[in-house]
């Protein structure tokens, strides 16, 4: 094995997570500097950590012109398709802290480390995106849920959040140890844990292939368990609910964003080897997560938790895609779509948790569907927002959903031909569309038709957060074309 | 070409620039009630067009052949192997000179009389209503700018239709003017009694001339479709180029290279049949003659609705609901006449097709003897006037028809100022009366008879001593109108006579009688309206208008007495100045005979009419004395019952008609047994059988139960979240071996 150079390691094309972490570190030494009450402070300094990794990530596709390079010595992968979720991830983690400036003071949490540890966690995530071998993949995944653990449990002493993250750690290890033992199996399979290695294993036939399969099973329940995918997904309403309401909007984005930037690279870079086997295994637990979480949807009264099975079902539309990636020749269409996907649900599914931390009271009430009800007459630009999220949640015209879920389908349906399971997913996907509108729409039925005298509390750092989501949902709706063009060029690449 | 020909867009243009003034700031002209600034400014616009009628005619003189003065394009369709291109053309020759100085000068004379007159008619109307303070003044500033708004807006619109230089501009005019005419009859729509008949008139105008205007069209596009073009000298060079020619080698023919000599040498042959076939579009093909014959039928169906002909004249008497100077400008001096100008404009075509100049002829014949005995018998001062209107206008009509043009124009100038001198003295009697009533009223001698009408001669008599320089302008008038050397009507109607002695008999008695009758109605009306003794206390306190309104009859009389100058026999200087324009004009030397006949007829009615009212005068309540004629003047006071006719042949069968087609054919027909019975009750009982067992039977039922199901598993699946960790690790095994058994199954077996 040859030593690493400083051309191998190739810092400069993973500037953008160096500044991440580097100012992270920066950042929980001045936090110590900074007197409680005044930790917006830390706030303020981490979006504008976020902005400068958002400055080289722009640079560096800018520099890059769509070509992939590895760094690391071939542990790390960038291609535009972690570019792409890159920011993503950084545009998540910008409105996250968001929506948390007002939230935590007023639910009297307001502590630094909150937003170090979403730096973090936002890291690891940007390593998920990049990660090109097995051992990274679960370091990034472990950096990635840690951090969300404590998060979860940020609300303490509230018992319903730190239960929540006792059940999302403990669920967590458990999901972790099936993962570690899909690379064991793996690596088993095929002497490698490099994911160029394990394709040209997998390429070369027939003595490797069972216990790789194995593993690709394994690694799959692993990421099922991270992006809620059914029956993997029993952690979510608990921990949506009980954690604090800016974390539950962060992660219902991010860490799933994360688990499918790494599920996605292993499966189609790695395995295309054997993509009929997953494919067919991720296209059932898509019809399975998309009928579940949209179908228990409808049985909710605390919108938290209506919002963790909407999630679970978003899911399950962004698993059709990357089922819709079996083949390689359908391959890029279908990874355009679901990063697609997860953009605009980023956007959308933040805007509508914004809104839900606006009707939330100081006690942690308010979240239940009935405190909506005369949104629409007493706050009627925020009821007009939330009807635009519900509607873009929906996939109704107008909206960033209908897009995101157009492109799904049809990549779904283009890959379909000769594959009866996806086509099976994407008929699946448009009845449970069908049968999502009833949980969102009664929302908009709630605000607009019902008496009531919700308390709202709209701070600047939440206005601006809501503009800003609800601003994306409607142009991605209009013109999309613009973003899924750079989708479409957002390639996942094996390089090695 | 003079320069003065380029003024002449500026005669349509000062009565138009009268209208956007008059709606815009007619009302800020009049700061106070007795203000006369909205009828001062369209006054002096409408003297401002007189003038420019002058300059045109002093241009001519230079150049009698006329001139087009082009002002914009106005239409440029291509339709079939035609292109119809139209510009807005202005044309001045010596036909439209006439016409202009006419409708401008007695224009302007009637503006300047209606200052006054329209004052008192919206103080009486203010009377009626009651109103007072600012109420009353901004009644009567609405109304008084709007009616000389209305008046401005009509004498541009007369003066496009004698200026334009083709038959679909002059159509504008024709329109325009109806339009005029009906705003103008039912001016006073809302007066609390008589409103609703005011309306009704105006609407019967409208939706009569409808069917004239009909015609006009028909024969428009007729005229397009054969010539290939409206403009009249284009369309008239065609048409005689035709006669020799064949159509496609005339089509490219204009005015520049028309063929004059040729047809005023073959005039003497025109009653030969034109057989030139004539391709009529899609239609086929047919001889010249009769497509020539056809137009100018129509053309003369449109005279008779515009110019209140048999058998379109029952609006003209209604007309006289609008109030006394439209009357006299509109439906006496000007717009009637319309007809025979158009007549007189086409008759190149008229000379064409000599059935349709007979046609013409009876038709003007016809109409003067009906109307002149109808007046005989009228009580209506103004009514007896409308009568006489229509049946002087019988004569031009007549005269045209015959090939008089010059006659014809002459009749209508001279016309124009007795009549309008009739009709506006009339008016002064009518404001004079309802002083007197008002006066009466006042005083309590009895003048509150609610049945009182200003307007009918049994309450008048003894106006003579009253109201002197009304009675002597009237009397002016009455002569000229009888024919009575040396006034105007005298000349002109002579000359009718004599043109219709020498081409037609039966026009020649018919128009002689008809001359009678006119010397004797407008005899019995001078001596029932001012002489004998007052049949009333209004009459009994009559007073003479103001200067204002007399001003102008004292012109007009000067020319109905002078009016005769303009052709006089041995003179001919309207028949030279016309031959410039109009091709088949001539005029006849004088005949000593016919014009003694026709004085000795007028003498001897009016002696007859003396006889009548005049030596023993008619007395309050006493009967006329043609009463005892019996059904003759039952007949003749219920205009020959044309309205009932009309009523039972056309009124009666159309409203039957569409009774006929509303309530049986649409309701009970199409809607209750079509639509609902067959298509409805169809509808209903397929939609019963479709909602009731199969719509929420079977897909309700299924949506129904896919919906329980859905809520059922919703709540059912939502136990399994139980909120025990050890719960949900069991899920993610079961899940765990769930992948595994599929794969193991399906995969590694």
């Amino acid at each position: 094995m040859n030593l690493p150079t400083l051309e191998s390691i190739n810092l400069l094309a993973v500037l953008p997570v160096l500044i991440v972490f580097g100012w992270t570190l920066v950042l929980l030494v001045i936090d110590l500097f900074i007197p409680s009450g005044r930790k917006y402070w830390t706030a303020w300094l981490g979006i504008l950590g976020l902005l400068g990794a958002a400055v080289a990530l722009a640079v560096r596709f800018i520099d890059a012109r769509g070509a992939a390079v590895t760094a690391f010595d071939g542990m790390l992968t960038v291609d535009g398709f972690s570019l792409f979720l890159q920011a993503i991830f950084i545009l998540t983690a910008v409105i996250g802290i968001l929506l948390a400036l007002d939230f935590l003071p007023r639910h009297k949490i307001e502590r630094g480390e909150y937003y170090i540890l979403l730096l973090f966690t936002t890291g690891g995530m940007m390593i998920m995106s990049m990660a090109a071998d097995l051992i990274v993949v679960f370091l990034a995944l472990e950096l990635l849920s840690i951090p969300l653990y404590i998060l979860t449990g940020f609300a303490r002493p509230r018992a319903d959040s730190e239960e929540a993250a006792m059940k999302y750690f403990l669920l967590g290890a458990f999901a972790s140890g099936f993962l570690v033992f899909g690379i064991a199996l793996t690596y088993g399979g095929t002497g490698t844990t490099s994911l160029v290695g394990v394709f040209n294993q997998l390429a070369e036939g027939e003595p490797s292939r069972d216990l790789a399969l194995v593993g690709m099973a394994l690694i799959l329940v692993g990421f099922g368990f991270k992006v809620a995918a059914v029956p993997f997904h029993m952690w979510t309403p608990d921990v949506y609910q009980g954690a604090p309401t800016p974390v539950t909007a962060f992660m219902s984005v991010g860490a799933k964003a994360g688990g499918f930037a790494a599920l996605m690279r292993i499966l189609i870079v790695a395995m295309p080897a054997v993509g009929e086997a997953w494919g067919m295994l991720v296209a059932i637990l898509a019809m399975l997560t998309m009928i579940l979480g949209n179908v228990v949807a409808i049985a909710q009264r605390n919108i938290k938790r209506m919002l963790a099975y909407s999630s679970i079902a978003h899911a399950g539309y962004i698993l059709v895609a990357v089922s819709a990636a079996q083949r390689p020749e359908d391959a890029p269409l279908a990874v355009s779509a679901a990063i697609f996907y997860l953009l605009t649900y980023a956007f959308t599914n933040l805007g509508a948790f914004g809104v839900v931390l606006a009707v939330e009271r100081e006690d942690g009430s308010g979240n239940l569907l009935e405190d909506f009800a005369g949104l629409g007459r007493s706050k009627p630009v925020l009821a007009a927002i939330m009807t635009l999220f519900m509607l873009s949640l929906t996939g109704m015209p107008v909206s960033a959903g209908l897009v995101g879920k157009f492109f799904v389908f049809q990549a779904a349906i283009n890959a379909s031909v000769g594959n009866p399971w996806i086509l099976a997913a994407a008929i699946v996907g448009i009845v449970t569309s069908v049968i999502s509108a009833f949980y969102y729409i009664r929302i908009i039925l709630i605000m607009y038709m019902q008496e009531g005298e919700p308390q709202v509390v709209l701070k600047p750092a939440l206005t601006v957060a809501l503009a800003l989501t609800a601003l994306a949902t409607l142009i991605l709706g209009i013109i999309p074309a613009p973003v899924f063009q750079l989708a479409k060029d957002a390639l996942l690449t094996l390089v090695g | 070409m003079d320069s003065l020909f380029a003024l002449i867009p500026l005669i349509i243009v000062f009565p138009f620039s009268g209208v956007v003034i008059g709606v815009f700031f007619g009302r800020r002209l009049m700061p106070h009630k007795d203000s006369i600034g909205p009828g001062l400014v369209a006054s002096i616009l409408a003297g401002a067009s007189f003038v420019i009628a002058v300059l045109m005619f002093i241009a001519l003189q230079g150049h009698p052949e006329g001139v087009e003065v082009p002002l914009a394009t106005w239409m440029n369709i291509t339709a079939g192997d035609r292109v119809l291109d139209i510009p807005w053309t202005f044309k001045i020759d010596t036909l439209s000179s006439v016409m202009m100085l006419v409708v401008a000068g007695v224009g302007t004379l009637i503006h300047i009389y209606a200052i006054g007159y329209m004052q008192g008619d919206i103080d009486e109307q203010i009377a009626k209503r009651g109103f007072e303070g600012d109420e009353a003044f901004d009644f009567k500033r609405r109304r008084y700018s709007k009616f000389f708004t209305f008046f401005n807006l009509f004498l541009g619109s007369m003066l496009v239709l004698v200026t334009a230089n083709n038959y679909l501009m002059m159509f504008v005019g024709w329109e325009l003017v109806g339009l005029c005419s009906y705003l103008l009859i039912g001016f006073w729509f809302d007066d609390p009694v008589k409103g609703v008949y005011n309306s009704e008139s105006g609407k019967k105008a409208f939706i009569v001339n409808r069917i004239g205007d009909f015609g006009m069209l028909i024969a428009i596009m007729l005229i397009f479709w054969t010539f290939g073009t409206v403009q009249f000298d284009d369309v008239f060079a065609r048409a005689e180029c035709m006669q020799a020619e064949s159509q496609e080698a005339c089509l490219t023919v204009s005015a520049g290279e028309a063929v004059h000599e040729e047809a005023e040498g073959e005039h003497g042959e025109a009653a030969r049949p034109y057989l030139t076939p004539v391709a009529l579009g899609k239609i086929g093909t047919v001889t010249l003659g009769v497509v020539v014959t056809i137009i100018t039928l129509c053309l003369l169906l449109g005279a008779t609705g515009k110019s209140a002909q048999i058998p379109l004249f029952v609006w003209l008497p209604d007309a006289m609901a609008g109030p006394t100077p439209v009357s006299a400008l509109i439906h006496a001096a000007t717009m009637v006449t319309a007809g025979i100008y158009m007549i007189t404009r086409s008759n190149v075509l008229y000379a064409m097709a000599p059935i349709s100049g007979t046609a013409v002829a009876i038709v003007g014949a016809a109409t003067a003897l009906v109307a002149g005995t109808i007046a005989v018998a009228q009580f209506d001062i103004k009514r007896v006037l409308a009568y006489s209107t229509i049946s002087q206008l019988g004569f031009m009509i007549a005269a045209v028809g015959l090939g008089g043009y010059v006659a014809g124009i002459f009749h209508l100038a001279t016309h124009a100022f007795f009549k309008a001198l009739l009709f506006l003295s009339a008016g002064s009697v009518i404001h004079g009366m309802e002083h007197g009533h008002h006066h009466a009223a006042h005083h309590g001698h009895g003048g509150d008879d609610p049945d009182f009408d200003p307007q009918d001669m049994r309450y008048m008599g003894g106006l003579k001593d009253k109201m002197p320089i009304t009675t002597w302008v009237y009397i002016i008038g009455s002569l000229a109108l009888a024919g009575i050397p040396p006034l105007a009507g005298f000349w002109s109607k002579d000359e009718i006579l004599l043109d219709a002695s020498l081409n037609n008999q039966l026009v020649y008695v018919l128009l002689s009688i008809s001359a009678f009758f006119t010397a004797f109605y407008m005899g019995r009306q001078v001596f029932m309206v001012f002489f004998g003794r007052a049949r009333t206390e209004a009459a009994d306190h009559a007073v003479e208008s103001k200067p204002m309104m007399t001003t102008p009859l004292i012109i007009l009389a000067a020319l109905s007495v002078l009016g005769g100058l303009l052709n006089l026999p041995g003179l001919h200087s309207l028949a030279h100045w016309l031959e410039h324009s109009v091709a088949h004009a001539h005029t006849a030397e004088f005949n000593i005979s016919i014009a003694a006949i026709s004085t000795l007829l007028g003498l001897i009615a009016i002696g007859l009419s003396w006889l009548l009212y005049g030596r023993k005068p008619v007395e309050a309540g006493q009967a006329d004395p043609l009463r005892s004629t019996g059904p003759v003047f039952t007949f003749l006071n219920r205009k020959w019952y044309w309205d009932e006719l009309y009523d039972t042949v056309f009124i009666k069968p159309y409203v039957w008609l569409g009774e006929f087609l509303a309530v049986t054919i649409d309701w009970k027909f199409w809607h209750d047994f079509v639509h609902d019975r067959i298509i409805g009750d169809a509808f209903r009982g397929w939609g019963a059988i479709l909602s009731q067992p199969i719509d929420q039977g079977v897909v309700d039922g299924a949506v129904n139960g896919i919906a329980q199901l859905v809520d059922g598993s919703s709540q059912e699946l939502r136990k399994t979240q139980t909120g025990y960790v050890r719960n949900y690790a069991l899920a993610v095994a079961l899940g765990v071996v769930l992948v595994l058994g599929f794969l193991a199954f399906r995969f590694l077996m």
